[in-house]
């Protein structure tokens, strides 16, 4: 079927798209290229990395399970304490920001940036640098990390939440403005409906991020595991540090196991 | 103010959703109380906008709609809400909220009577909730109260749509193609339903429909709509092979 002659010619892309395609691929090749280059990998280091590590496991076996009931019990709860803390705070702050930020809900092009400001803010700032600002005003504790985590999650939660709010589907929430329902009402009958799963669904996997988070912030004196992590680290003590790591695993699959557990009974 | 009797008087409405390009030009008519008016049309004609006008939905450019002594143009917000209690309306995607339960939905007609705290509250007056569940009856829907809206047919969101509506206690229905999402069976019943629910109730209804069988069937007056405005204003006795082709334009496919 070859020699049909060519009456219609037909490409997927115009020549200038298909100039842009080249260019990007062009500037990822360039990208990954300075990007070794600027690495700076040390064959040595990098040789000698199976023997570190395998030193370090030695160290860390066996692993100090008597440290756990009294070194690592009452952090480790605070950790999840400020974990929890820290995302419900989150969730109470993140949702009037996000119906702030929905257009199709609160329709003033200037509010919504004011909290889409908020919004970008909040997540541009790792939580580990928001806990060093609450450490230094609150001095270090569980309260520096807690705001830490809420500060963070506002972001997070404001954003997807947001987001939910304007995929609502407008049809139901003209008919509430077609019977006169005020804001406040086509808020709570028309729009949460819609975007109550998706809320609780953003809830807990951010409470189940925080859970791992918190457990770095004590690095930076916010209270927690992290705080217990820190010490063992500096004095060597490897075999503690491997009992805290455990620890930790432990709990996050615990919380991940909680957070489906949850999710299945309410989407 | 015009003859007694009249519901809703529509003078020199138009509305252009772009500069220079007019959905509705001129749109004049009046509805009496106790009419089933249907509007026709082919598609694009602004028979939608036309109902969306009425109770601002859709913003009309110039003109005045007067009901019950206002001119529903003229309104600000919380006038405005205050009328829209007063009209009714059904669509053609139902427009339920789909996680809600069918009592909730048809509360929801009573939002504009509710403070918002008492509705997040689900207490909403005794009454209303008696008149939902007799709506319910009327509808055909007793034992639905507590059943999700997305768990329903068609129809029978059709006919949750319709109660809403009506709890409103409204003095005018509106109606946006309220059977092109249904089966020829459930369309009947659908309309049906509509126009007793009405006549028995003394509202006046404005429908917009595709279907000129159903139209002639239902409704005691009809509208024809060409290029925005009315071209065709009588009873469906009068709707002759002549009106079809002044209002839908052509005659092949007519037979």
């Amino acid at each position: 079927m070859n020699d049909v002659p060519a009456t219609h010619s037909w490409r997927r892309f115009t020549p200038a798209q298909r100039l842009a395609r080249f260019t990007v691929y062009l500037a990822i090749v360039a990208a990954i290229v300075t990007s070794i280059q600027t690495v700076e990998i040390i064959p040595e280091f990098l040789s000698d990395a199976p023997e570190q590590v395998a030193d370090l496991l030695r160290r860390m076996w066996p692993i100090d399970v008597a440290y756990y009931p009294k070194g690592v019990h009452a952090a480790l709860m605070e950790t999840i304490h400020i974990a929890s803390l820290g995302t419900l705070l989150a969730l109470i702050l993140a949702l009037p920001v996000g119906i702030l930020a929905a257009h199709n809900v609160c329709p003033f092009t200037p509010v919504n940036l004011v909290a889409k400001l908020i919004l970008v803010s909040s997540r541009s700032v790792n939580s580990l640098v928001w806990a060093l600002l609450f450490v230094g005003i609150f001095g270090p504790g569980a309260l520096a990390g807690t705001l830490a985590i809420a500060f963070r999650s506002i972001g997070f939660v404001g954003k997807l939440f947001g987001e939910a709010l304007e995929e609502t589907s407008r049809g139901s929430i003209e008919a509430l403005a077609a019977a006169g329902a005020p804001w406040a009402s086509r808020l709570s009958f028309g729009y949460w409906p819609q975007v109550k799963p998706s809320f609780w669904s953003i809830a807990l996997f951010r409470w189940d991020i925080n859970v791992r988070e918190s457990a770095v912030l004590g690095l930076v004196g916010a209270g927690g595991i992290g705080m217990t992590l820190d010490s063992a680290l500096n004095l060597f003590q490897w075999n503690r540090v491997a009992t805290i790591l455990a620890a930790i695993f432990f709990v996050v699959i615990l919380a991940e196991l909680a957070v489906t557990f949850v999710r299945k009974r309410i989407i | 103010m015009s003859a007694a009797g009249t519901v809703l008087s529509v003078r020199h409405l138009c509305k252009s959703y772009r500069a220079g390009q007019p959905v509705l030009t001129d749109v004049n008519l009046e509805v009496m109380i106790r009419s089933i008016t249907a509007v026709i049309g082919p598609s694009g004609t602004g028979k939608s906008t036309l109902i969306r006008c009425i109770n601002r939905l859709v913003e009309p450019t110039s003109g005045s709609i007067m009901f019950e002594g206002t001119d529903l143009v003229r309104l600000r917000r919380r006038e405005l809400r205050e009328a829209r209690r007063r009209v009714g309306m059904v669509f053609q995607e139902y427009n339920l909220v789909e996680r809600l339960t069918v009592m909730e939905n048809l509360l929801s007609g009573r939002l504009g009577y509710v403070s918002a705290w008492k509705a997040w509250r689900r207490s909403f007056p005794r009454e209303d909730i008696e008149r939902a569940f007799e709506l319910l009856n009327i509808v055909g829907l007793e034992g639905f109260a507590d059943a999700r809206a997305d768990s329903l047919s068609g129809g029978q969101r059709q006919r949750v749509g319709i109660a809403r509506a009506v709890m409103q206690q409204p003095s005018l229905l509106l109606a946006d193609e309220p059977t092109s999402s249904l089966d020829p069976k459930t369309s009947v019943e659908i309309m049906q339903l509509l126009t007793d629910i009405a006549r028995d109730r003394g509202i006046p209804v404005i429908i917009n429909m595709h279907d000129v069988g159903l139209a002639r069937r239902f409704a005691d007056r009809i509208i024809g709509m060409a290029g925005g405005c009315v071209v065709f204003d009588a009873v469906p006795g009068l709707l002759a092979d002549d009106a079809l082709k002044k209002i839908y334009g052509g005659e092949d496919w007519m037979h």
